[in-house]
């Protein structure tokens, strides 16, 4: 018992004072922090909050300005990813690093091949993964090829790249944003292994249910301060929402019944194939009326992008019809679309949505620079673009509110508020919207729901694709599913996350 | 990956970064002369003063500059859509055979300046006509660009050595170029220009496609950033897939923007043909559509920064030919290689110095 409690206080990791500032923009303030060895800690905290670069410091892509790192008490200089990995500490990053058409062995071996010639290292490298396996319960084919695998098990490559390289300390960025829930739950089982044979892992979120469910002890960081560390167990999900934010939040949208009126949106036996002429969307059939919200839940990759990009008008469709107020949209451009009212706040904003490059109101016209009122002809006026720029900018509270700054400048939320106003703002009939809050910040989150509920009320039909189940079931009045390209099922906005969970897998109809 | 993102203001990015390359760029030209035996500092001042020292030096800087500027402005206004056109030479190079046309056919009936504006559309079509095959194979059937571009570098090549040869030469004589043209067909030197600055032409061919291509260099500039197309351009340019999702059609956009930029290529004929030598003459476009990737890259492709990367190697050109005069130890393959050590220190390793200045930014700003 003494010896278990000693285990648990001994720090794997101390953060002491740590600082970093870019240009103008102070990341990390001042941050101390404590993990205990063989603990699961979380970090939360809004987009920009300064995980990322707290973490970024403690892999070696960043260099403090001042502050200490210890390991295991010993104070240590992280210059680069490679002492970093020497040190015992392994990353597992949002977006995978893997080779896709490389087996799981030679990802495992990738950077630790062992000598010039490849045989030796293959042979004990398959010995270790096998311990790995055995020990961890990770189990995963050596010889399968990364881009047949399915996502979770991708990662669960990550982790073990990580453990084949000595890691002790584990860091998780964002680690469920790909997954299904089960898959989400199996990873929850392989972290608690870990964690009971002594690992340490540092799990960043912003899920606050994950945080409930996996940490021992979670850590708040706001606006590049560490605001709050507590006791998973003795806190609550209400508690760390006001820490993230500074602010009391509502995490359950309100909205009042809907009123469905006629069928603005219908899409009719739709079939979509992607470039390689693999079928992507199978004879989809539904309706949205005006005055609702019909939520696409599913996993990514199921074929909602695809779907959404079809009603935008952005990819042809195989087969099948899709109809805006009764009128077939065949062979429309998305220019054509948006003249007859459909608006599409898109998936992707760093690709899709803005130019990053742009300056902001070069964005707040996007897809609508041809309308007379940005300019006569083929000309373009400037001071009527960013008039209405700005009046964009103080009715969605964008910050900073400059329309001459750079759109990679502001931040993930205030990204989406740009994109959220300029698609809004035209008023349209019928409004497509894929993964609205994704990488975006609470407070956004809130703001931006709260519009998307007012098109609702004002009578528009609204498609809203997301993989985030608590915002399609907060927000939707009727919840279709998507697995492997077809609708499997129609639920109310009330179904249980169970029901969904397990149709969104495949499993139950 | 930590600085890259790092915003540095205006005068630092198009000022102190620029400058410090150039002086990196001579110091190691400096070094090569000293290491073939000349005095680093000697050669410097023959290249300057031979450059911009007389009258008929500054006449024959403009000169090139004006190729420069033109070719400049075809690559640039291709790179904003995303496209690398490596064509411009031969897109020139056919340029001059729709200005000698116009030439030809006006020159003996109405004064210069009403030859000019047909000449003017003459050479933008046949050097839009250059870049409309491979425009419509990338738009279209996805072949790169650049690969098409730079095969109809040979391709014009070859059909210019036809024309001239077999079609356009004056019977009787040896050299492959056509007539002279008459008075109506060549375009005023601008002794005035020089004579403000009080020194004299002479024999220097600077003339009135100069006026032109600063006109050019505006409404580049007013294309790019204040009309729709230009809007479609740079969005194109800097994401397809926003593009398509904003209901740009790709293949519209990249043909415009193919014909706008070998019509550009195509008047930088109007230099030599109509403007120096009076005549097309084989080869005379003689690399500006190469040099031309090199000004767009330096001066951030940009008309005001074109205007100032091709005056640079205006002078290079001017100036070292001179050098190479005086200096009989430092040959053109010497001019070549300073002219190199320009390219590779203010366009292929423009950012080497920007992490360090980024660090001096922070601390002068106090951190």
């Amino acid at each position: 018992m003494s010896l278990d409690l000693q285990r648990e206080t001994e720090p794997a990791i101390e953060l002491v004072g740590i600082d970093k500032k870019f240009g103008a923009v102070h990341a990390n303030k001042n941050i101390n922090l404590t993990v205990a060895k063989g603990s699961i800690h979380g970090i939360i905290g809004e987009n920009g909050a300064g995980k990322s670069t707290l973490m970024s410091i403690l892999y070696g892509f960043y260099h403090a300005d001042q502050g200490e790192i210890r390991i295991s008490g010993k104070p240590v200089t992280i210059r680069d990813s490679q002492t970093a990995i020497s040190s015992g500490i392994g990353m597992v990053h949002q977006h995978f690093m893997l080779v896709e058409n490389f087996t799981v062995l030679e990802n495992v071996m990738l950077g630790a091949e062992g000598g010039q010639l490849l045989r030796k290292g293959v042979a004990s490298a398959r010995r270790e993964l096998k311990r790995l396996e055995d020990d961890y319960g990770l189990e995963v084919d050596p010889d399968a090829v990364i881009e047949e695998l399915p996502v979770g098990s991708q990662q669960r490559v990550e982790i073990l790249k990580a453990l084949y390289r000595g890691a002790e300390i584990l860091i998780l960025d964002e680690p469920t944003g790909v997954l299904t829930p089960a898959e989400a739950d199996h990873l929850f089982k392989v972290l608690r292994v870990l964690r009971d044979q002594g690992k340490t892992i540092i799990l960043i979120t912003h899920k606050l249910r994950e945080i409930m469910a996996i940490t021992d002890t979670v850590s708040v960081m706001r606006r590049g301060e560490m605001v709050a560390t507590r006791k998973t167990a003795e806190t609550t999900v209400e508690e760390l929402a006001e820490l993230m934010v500074g602010r009391r939040v509502l995490l359950r949208v309100e909205k009042g019944e809907a009123n469905p009126g006629k069928v603005l949106l219908s899409v009719k036996n739709l079939t979509v194939k992607d470039s390689r002429g693999v079928t992507m969307v199978d004879d989809v059939s539904f309706d949205v009326r005006a005055g609702e919200i019909v939520g696409i839940a599913g996993v990514a990759g199921n074929g909602q992008s695809e779907l959404l990009e079809a009603i935008a008008g952005i990819r042809k469709p195989a087969s099948g019809e899709i109809l805006i107020d009764g009128k077939s949209i065949a062979g429309s451009d998305p220019a054509a679309l948006r003249e007859l009212g459909l608006a599409h706040i898109p998936e992707d904003r760093h690709h899709m949505g803005l130019v990053l490059k742009f300056e902001e109101y070069e964005n707040s016209i996007l897809g609508y620079h041809r309308d007379q009122r940005y300019g006569r002809g083929a000309m373009l006026n400037l001071e009527a673009v960013r008039k209405d720029a700005e009046e964009k900018i103080a009715k969605y509270d964008i910050r900073p509110p400059n329309p001459r700054l750079r759109t990679a400048n502001f931040s993930g939320g205030n990204q989406q508020k740009i994109v959220v106003a300029r698609e809004i703002e035209r008023d349209p009939n019928v409004l497509i919207i894929g993964q609205p809050t994704r990488g975006v910040d609470i407070g956004a989150i809130e703001f931006i729901h709260k519009r998307i509920i007012e098109m609702r009320d004002a009578g528009k039909a609204v498609l809203l694709v997301s993989v985030e189940l608590d915002e399609i079931r907060s927000l939707s009045d009727r919840i279709l599913v998507m697995f492997a390209g077809k609708v499997v099922g129609e639920k109310s906005g009330e179904a249980g996350e169970q029901t969904l969970g397990l149709m969104m897998a495949g499993i139950a109809a | 990956m930590s600085t890259a993102s790092v915003p540095l203001p205006a005068w630092i990015n198009y000022g102190v970064i620029p400058i410090l390359n150039l002086i990196l760029a001579f110091f190691f030209s400096g070094l090569v002369v000293w290491l073939i035996g000349e005095n680093p500092f000697e050669a410097l001042q023959l290249l300057l003063i031979g450059a911009l020292g007389r009258g008929e030096g500054i006449g024959f800087t403009l000169f090139y500059t004006t190729s420069f500027i033109f070719t400049g402005l075809s690559v640039a206004v291709a790179i904003h859509a995303g496209l690398f056109n490596i064509g411009s030479e031969g897109q020139a190079y056919l340029g001059g055979l729709g200005a000698a046309l116009v030439a030809l056919s006006l020159d003996s009936y109405v004064p210069w300046y009403v030859t000019m504006p047909f000449a003017v559309i003459g050479a933008a079509l046949f050097g839009a006509a250059c870049a409309a095959i491979p425009a419509w194979l990338q738009a279209y059937r996805g072949s790169h660009i650049v690969i098409t571009t730079i095969m109809f570098n040979f391709i014009v090549s070859s059909l210019m050595n036809y024309v001239l040869v077999r079609v356009l030469i004056v019977p009787g004589k040896m050299a492959p170029e056509t007539r002279t043209f008459l008075e109506g067909g060549q375009l005023p030197k601008l002794d005035w220009l020089i004579g403000v600055f009080g020194g004299r032409l002479g024999a220097a061919p600077l003339n009135f496609s100069f006026v032109i291509a600063l006109v050019m260099c505006f409404l580049v500039w007013v294309l790019i950033w204040r009309t729709k197309l230009g809007y479609e351009m740079r969005t194109l340019g800097h994401s397809p897939t926003a593009a398509a999702y904003a209901g740009m059609r790709y293949s519209k956009i990249v043909i415009i923007t193919m014909l706008i930029s070998g019509g550009l290529a195509g008047m930088m004929a109007l230099n030599p043909v109509m403007g120096a030598s009076a005549r097309l003459q084989i080869e005379f476009v003689g690399g500006a559509g190469f040099v031309g990737i090199a000004v767009s890259l330096m001066g951030r492709n940009h008309p005001a920064g074109i205007v100032l990367s091709a005056l640079l190697f205006g002078i290079l050109y001017q100036g070292g030919a001179e050098l190479s005069f005086d200096m009989p130890a430092i040959t053109r393959d010497m001019i070549v290689v300073i002219q190199g050590m320009v390219i590779l220190f203010a366009g292929a390793l423009e950012y080497m110095l920007r992490p360090a200045i980024v660090r001096l930014y922070q601390q002068a700003m106090g951190r």
